[in-house]
């Protein structure tokens, strides 16, 4: 096991240290001049040469690389040149709204996907599970920011019951809440759909098996059997789903908080791309894939605790 | 083949599928012959109308017809899912197949290359792309093609190993066929049925992505109707009108259960073993 945490956590550092690299690469890549373009076709020959430096530009890429790894040890993403403030102070600003944003619409998607594919596993074939069955897929299909395009329509603009811009004013819970509830909604509509599936796949897997029919055979009531001994395996799964479904509910996350303009890390990588501010964008998207990579490491590596079939695999 | 159609028309969800599908590839293949009005022909003294029998899901802010433009984004639409996933299929399948039967470094390092590709959340990546290379059709497909690469190869990578232990290809070894007859003969048509069923459940994640970029602003440039961008005039105007909104996700919201609901009821018919593993 420790040999496999070890090799899988290797794995990760090198994929962040290669994706980096591709994004090193692809800016060098492109053609024109990433300094003149951010300052525009009036731009002096002097102020492009103090852009490129400040940006880091002029030197070579594998140094301009491996200064970007040195300084990322320190903690250091480096300099906005627009602004003038720390990258890394401006990215973790904007985090936690992403966090508490994701971490919203995956506890209401649990809260109501998982009682309902719960449900329709205990009353297999009857209507109400096929009608969960088919809106699960309705669901799962719907596209996160035409969910969040159509709930500012209905509930912010129409019914005016939800504020349709921001994030809440800071120190004020209520409002926060308030401006929490549309955006989590759009992101954790899909995955109601998704859990929903899951649990009733893993719960019908899980009812089938000895230690159930043992558990019956005791004379244990339904509910005991259900909730103590079913759900709690048949719940399992959903874990390392939603660890590795980190990577759309990121892209999810940057189109509602573009929708709803929600502070956020994905807006922040889209207004630092609009702007063509590429320290920002930089910085955001390192943070994002480490934080991918990171919940996709976790959950790989509570598959491999739970199956050792797994560990022999890599 | 028309056994199958048979039997796909025979469950409801299905026959409803197919159904959609026909129907919008049919809409965006003979637009030029359905649309009342040219998609891109400004009309601005009949801007931001609501449905009429004239303009059939209203106008936008120029005065174009939505029901054309949502016809015409129908052609960007299947346009970028059929290129993009054809090409990420071939260049996927031939990864997944050298990593498969190629000496074990190859397949490492292929393996890394899946990995990587899919440590970046998709649209970061293609807006990261967009931004350094610029707004067009291409560059979306791409995206797209890089980005579903892995998927793709990750499933033959797996078959192939399945496969490369039988007898048969190992008769056909000491029988002195090439690598490449023995992949293109004898693994190929093996592994093509699941591929097929997961090409056709990627479609709506393409048409989605392609749609969300147009909508970005980062897709098709204007005045090209897409979904995304008739979605994107919708979201600036959405306290003027709500027609662009439903016109660009209608169809959007159709095609995504179409493809949906025909790829299910194909792995049903086909494969049920995939059921749990998808």
């Amino acid at each position: 096991m420790l040999l496999y945490i070890t090799k899988r956590l290797l794995l990760g550092v090198v994929i962040v240290i290669l994706a980096v690299t591709v994004l090193f690469v692809m800016i060098h890549l492109v053609p024109g001049d990433p300094a003149r373009i951010l300052l525009g076709p009036r731009a002096t020959t002097e102020m492009i040469a103090t852009m490129s430096s400040r940006m880091g530009l002029d030197q070579p890429l594998p140094i301009q690389i491996l200064k970007f790894f040195g300084n990322l040890f320190r903690g250091d993403l480096g300099m906005d040149v627009i602004t003038k403030r720390p990258v890394a102070e401006i990215v973790f600003g904007q985090l936690p709204f992403t966090l508490w944003l994701i971490f919203t619409a995956i506890t209401f998607a649990a809260l109501i996907g998982i009682p309902l594919g719960c449900y329709s596993a205990l009353h297999r074939n009857t209507l109400i599970d096929r009608i969960t069955g088919i809106l699960s897929i309705a669901c799962i299909t719907a596209p996160a920011f035409v969910v969040a395009l159509f709930s500012l329509l209905i509930f912010a603009v129409w019914l005016q019951w939800f504020p349709a811009v921001g994030a809440g004013e800071r120190g004020n819970f209520g409002d926060q809440v308030a401006h929490i509830v549309l955006p989590a909604f759009a992101i954790g509509l899909s995955w109601i759909g998704y859990l929903a599936r899951l649990v009733r796949a893993s719960m019908l897997e899980v009812m089938g098996e000895n230690h159930i029919r043992t558990a019956r055979a005791y004379g244990l009531p339904e509910r005991v059997v259900v909730f103590r001994y079913a759900l709690k395996l048949a719940v399992l799964p959903t874990v390392t789903v939603i660890g590795v479904g980190m990577g759309f509910l990121l892209s999810a996350a940057l189109f509602t908080e573009i929708v709803f303009a929600r502070p956020g890390i994905g807006k922040l990588i889209y207004d630092s791309i609009i702007t063509r501010n590429y320290p920002v964008v930089m910085g955001s998207v390192l943070v994002s894939t480490i934080l991918f990579v990171a919940s996709t490491t976790i959950s790989d590596l509570i598959n491999a605790w739970l199956d050792p079939r797994i560990r022999a695999s890599l | 083949m028309i056994l199958l159609l048979k039997r796909i028309c025979r469950e409801p969800m299905g026959l409803l599928g197919l159904v959609l599908v026909v129907l919008i590839s049919l809409s965006a293949l003979l637009a030029s012959v359905i649309a009342p009005h040219d998609p891109i022909a400004l009309n601005i003294v009949d801007r931001l109308q609501g449905p009429s029998a004239n303009y059939i899901l209203g106008t936008d802010q120029l005065g174009r017809d939505l029901f054309s433009r949502v016809l015409y984004g129908g052609q960007v639409a299947l346009k970028v899912a059929l290129i993009s996933i054809a090409l990420a299929l071939s260049i996927g399948v031939l990864l997944g197949m050298l990593a498969g039967f190629g000496p074990s470094w190859l397949d490492n390092l292929i393996m890394l290359f899946f990995d990587t590709i899919r440590s970046f959340p998709t649209v970061m990546f293609a807006l990261a792309t967009v931004a350094l290379v610029g707004p067009s059709l291409s560059t979306v497909i791409v995206v797209i093609v890089i980005t579903s690469i892995p998927n793709y190869g990750r499933v033959i990578r797996t078959q192939t190993l399945t496969i490369k232990n039988n007898e048969f290809i190992q008769a056909e070894r000491v029988m002195g066929a090439s690598l490449g007859r023995i992949l293109w003969v004898h693994v190929l048509p093996n592994v093509m049925g699941p591929l097929m069923i997961l090409a056709s459940m990627d479609i709506p994640t393409v048409v989605a992505l392609e749609a969300g970029l147009s909508f970005l602003g980062m897709g098709v440039k204007p005045p090209t109707p897409s979904w995304g961008s008739i979605l994107n005039d919708g979201y600036t105007l959405i306290r003027n009108t709500p027609w662009p909104i439903i016109a660009g996700s209608l169809p959007l919201v159709l095609i995504t259960l179409g493809f949906t609901f025909l790829g299910e009821s194909l792995r049903d018919l086909i494969d049920p073993k995939l059921r749990k593993s998808l």
